[in-house]
């Protein structure tokens, strides 16, 4: 199993532990956090929902791909699912292999297809009362923006938007 | 007038020679069509009968039914009408062919009213008028007491067809509601091509989930539907009509049992569907 969802806290350390192996010599994790603003509005936490049979295939299959592609050793992703507040993380990626490239690569490379296969739906709740379907209101509103048209932005370190 | 005083009559007394089969008992999703046409009159009629031959009485497609046996010399549907008229005198008959798969129970009443507001007291028989040739359809028709000494000297001069039968005597003719719901089938080849229609019509059940943005605008997480939409695609369309969805059918992408699918795929009974809102994890 090397995608799953989880209702509370990502435990990353018994994940990171999962992925020790004495043959590599490099670990690479990505972790992405509920940020307090989206898009210029103020956001004061976040729903995750998730079409969990599907979500967990197609998940199955991304972490498959990597490992395949880049010849990787382990790797892991878990997915929170429900309300989340400010800071709290909404994803984790763990990857280890021989070298640190690798490792990099393949991390990066989960995340942005996670972001873009899954079926997992954000809705963010605004500092105005407000609340919305990330990626779907605008779209409604303006149907001539394939989603696929939207940026996708992915972090690289702590700190960065998810 | 009551519809007591309308009997059904099933012509199931044909030979089938292009068929090379029982017409009678060729099946349409999972039901003979002489049962499907007994039980669709026997919604609006309290007595059916299905006309045979002598030699098909105990045939095991028409014994389960009652049965008006041919009682008068010759062959073809005159005869099993006029074998009616001899049996019960008194009564109009619903007369229907067996070999009408388009034919449902919602041609029927429309008859009968066009019957009891003047067909009865104008004509032979009231019946449909064909959507091909505008000429009357005899055997989906009601057939009036009357007609009964007319059929008797029409057959004895020679005559063998019922349409031609109702164009010489007038019949009070309404218009199908469906152009063809009348359409016969004969050979093996029509057969197979009304049996994939139906199927491809037939309301199937499906079970619907919905998620975020659908789920909020549908109004539930779930539902178990019946459906006649042939793909997602039409799926679609239908549920985006009755709840009013925001985004198109470009927008989103479509899953059939917990895959990814294609929007054309044919869908099958019991397939569970998801419609796939623009996603946001991570």
């Amino acid at each position: 199993m090397n995608f799953r969802f989880t209702q509370t806290a990502i435990d990353t350390e018994s994940a990171r532990r999962g992925l020790q192996d004495l043959g590599s010599g490099g670990y690479a994790s990505f972790e992405g956090w509920v940020r307090d603003h989206n898009e210029g509005r103020e956001v004061t936490g976040l729903e995750y929902e998730a079409f969990q049979e599907l979500a967990v295939k197609e998940g199955e299959r991304i972490v498959a791909e990597a490992l395949r592609r880049f010849a990787v050793k382990h790797a892991l992703c878990i997915h929170r699912v429900g309300s989340l507040g400010l800071g709290e993380m909404a994803v984790w990626v763990g990857v280890s292999s021989a070298h640190r490239g690798e490792a990099f690569d393949a991390c990066r490379f989960i995340i942005d297809e996670v972001k873009h296969r899954l079926p997992i739906w954000k809705k963010e709740h605004y500092r105005d009362g407000d609340s919305g379907w990330v990626n779907c209101e605008r779209c409604a509103a303006e149907p001539q923006h394939a989603h696929a048209a939207h940026p996708h932005r992915v972090a690289a370190t702590r700190g960065e938007p998810v | 007038m009551s519809i007591d005083s309308i009997y059904g009559l099933v012509l199931a007394g044909g030979a089938s020679t292009r068929m090379q089969r029982d017409k009678a008992a060729l099946k349409y999703q999972g039901e003979t069509q002489l049962d499907r046409a007994v039980e669709a009159l026997s919604r609006y009629l309290h007595r059916v009968y299905v006309s045979v031959r002598a030699d098909q009485t105990s045939d095991p497609t028409r014994a389960r039914w009652p049965q008006i046996v041919d009682s008068v010399p010759g062959s073809g549907p005159i005869v099993g009408i006029r074998s009616a008229f001899a049996a019960h005198p008194n009564v109009s008959w619903f007369v229907l062919a067996c070999d009408l798969p388009f034919f449902s129970q919602a041609f029927i009443n429309p008859l009968i009213r066009a019957r009891d507001a003047e067909g009865f007291a104008t004509s032979l028989a009231t019946a449909y008028r064909s959507a091909h040739d505008g000429l009357p359809e005899p055997l989906c028709a009601i057939w009036e007491p009357s007609a009964a000494r007319a059929l008797e000297d029409y057959q004895a001069a020679g005559g063998h067809c019922p349409r031609k039968f109702l164009i010489r005597h007038g019949a009070h003719l309404l218009d199908l509601p469906d152009p063809r719901a009348l359409d016969n089938v004969n050979t093996p080849e029509e057969y197979a091509q009304a049996v994939a229609t139906l199927d491809d019509s037939a309301p199937m059940q499906l079970k619907i989930q919905y998620y975020a943005l659908m789920r909020e605008q549908a109004g539930r997480s779930e539902e178990t539907l019946q459906t006649s939409a042939a793909t997602p695609a039409d799926l679609y369309t239908e549920l985006a009509a009755r709840y009013g969805f925001t985004l198109s059918r470009e927008q989103l992408k479509v899953a059939v049992n917990s895959e990814f699918s294609d929007w054309s795929r044919k869908l099958a009974a019991n397939d569970a569907v998801v419609f796939i809102p623009p996603v946001a994890g991570g």
